[in-house]
């Protein structure tokens, strides 16, 4: 039987309140929302908290908002409600395609994508879509709020930017004209960790030339975006062969570990080809966008 | 610490420490053993309850983060003598086998009939794909769901699944071609 060990539990009743609560309890409390990365690592003893802060109550952390050229997701949206919303899968049509493929349904009725990106595990999802869509992270302290990149929130393996005494509050999208966006991964099965994945982005110039655009991999040893990918793309009309030569950079930049999930050349081979198939897509959308 | 909650439509109140799961506050503290306790890591599904109407893996739930929430579990699925159209449909196609899975199973497949009272069958494998048949009895389960979605009030409505299944499900009629080559061997 796994059993978390003994810990103090205090439901937060504000954004405020969760903050001088985590003040209050110090280095030893942390910050539970949808529990399906954290509870886990308790009743394994991984992680052992002195105090949970439950911030399930905080209402005003679940919103999609549109405010001009940003969307704002709230820390505390649910999986379920971020796969099941027309407006981002308009906008961000990437976020419905890896919302489908995290955890299982039942699992996304309760994780959040504030809790996600705060996990930070290299195998999660919503930190690739993140970083190919140039999402910006609201983090709230004792000494107000920052807005960081998110090329300055992640930290590595399970590690953010967010402090001890800090809650990620909010992600903004911004919103671009002719932009398309796609998301692919292979598991072995429904809920499993990721093999490998891949994400686009894509902004078309007026003239249908690629103005922007960004690659990252998931579960593949890379915490950022493809580099070298963006450099390729930028000025050039889409094309295959465009694709494939982003692939082959995608699968060099990489640096995958072998498991049992898979070997190292089969997971540069998913680099590779989920590269090409993301990238055919999200200039698919884009373009789709400019004809509407 | 003292928790409040509403279970089954009856409100419970009780003295827990902070770190028991839902799961086992169901099962031990209050004696509703219908909820089963499986892999303890949210991946098989069979300790599924409603939550405000949603399924939730009670495995990876906090009995105190539950307080001042509505739970429903396989207990409350029957008014009374009356079982709910969904257990009705385990019973009619055969559901379940063990019998493990079926408390979840079923529960995933009350939410999903209120949220989607027409589920086609990929609708309906898809809801179900976050928890594990260890019989494997899928299409079974699949088929029972159907049921339950043709008779929204149970036994006593006149639509059959057969006139729900509209051709498009091939496992079906597989399955139907096959028990029809059966009796022609036979």
């Amino acid at each position: 039987m796994q059993i978390p060990a003994p810990f103090d539990y205090v439901r937060a009743t504000s954004v405020e309140n969760a903050l001088e609560l985590l003040s209050r309890h110090g280095a030893e409390s942390r910050v539970i929302a949808g529990g399906h990365s954290l509870l886990p690592m308790m009743k394994l003893r991984l992680s052992r908290p002195e105090w949970l802060i439950d911030i399930n109550d905080l209402y005003e952390l679940d919103f999609i908002l549109r405010d001009g050229d940003k969307l704002r997701v709230g820390a505390l949206t649910r999986h379920t409600t971020l796969l099941e919303s027309d407006e981002i899968a308009a906008l961000f049509p990437i976020v419905r395609d890896a919302e489908a493929v995290i955890a299982d349904p039942v699992v996304r009725n309760r994780g959040t994508i504030g809790g996600s990106l705060c996990q930070a595990d290299p195998a999660e999802d919503l930190s690739t879509v993140c970083d190919v869509l140039g999402a910006e992270a609201v983090i709230r302290g004792p000494a107000g709020e920052r807005i960081l990149a998110m090329a300055d929130f992640h930290r590595g393996p399970y590690e953010t930017a967010v402090g001890q005494d800090e809650l990620l509050c909010e992600l903004r999208f911004p919103i671009r004209p002719r932009s398309g966006s796609a998301y692919e991964k292979v598991e072995r099965r429904v809920g499993d960790w990721a093999v490998g994945a891949a994400g686009a982005s894509v902004t078309l110039a007026e003239d249908g030339t690629i103005a922007d655009a960004a690659v990252g991999l998931t579960a593949l040893g890379l915490d950022h975006t493809v580099a070298e990918a963006g450099g390729l793309l930028r000025g050039q009309q889409p094309r295959e062969e465009l694709f494939v030569e982003a692939g082959r950079l995608a699968a060099a930049a990489c640096d995958p570990v072998a498991d049992q999930r898979g070997p190292i050349d089969y997971k540069r081979h998913l680099a590779d080809e989920l590269t090409r198939r993301v990238l055919r897509q999200a200039c698919a959308r884009a373009a789709r966008t400019q004809e509407g | 610490m003292q928790i409040n909650m509403t279970v089954n439509g009856n409100e419970v109140t009780s003295n827990i420490e902070p770190r028991v799961l839902l799961v086992h506050y169901i099962r031990e503290v209050l004696g509703l053993t219908g909820t089963h306790w499986g892999c303890d890591t949210s991946n098989c599904g069979t300790c599924v309850v409603l939550m405000d109407g949603q399924p939730v893996k009670s495995c990876t739930v906090l009995a105190a983060m539950a307080a001042g929430h509505d739970i429903r579990t396989v207990e409350g699925l029957a008014s009374g003598a009356t079982l709910d159209p969904v257990q009705q449909g385990f019973m009619e196609e055969h559901g379940l086998q063990c019998g493990f899975c079926t408390p979840g199973m079923m529960l995933t497949a009350r939410a999903l009939l209120d949220k989607n009272p027409h589920p086609d069958t990929t609708e309906i494998r898809k809801a179900i794909s976050g928890q594990i048949c260890r019989c494997t009895g899928y299409a079974t389960i699949v088929r029972s769901v159907q049921w339950a979605a043709a008779h929204p009030a149970g036994a006593n409505t006149d639509a059959t699944v057969d006139e729900v299944i509209d051709g498009t499900d091939t496992a079906v009629e597989d399955i139907a071609a096959e028990t029809q080559d059966a009796e022609v061997k036979s």
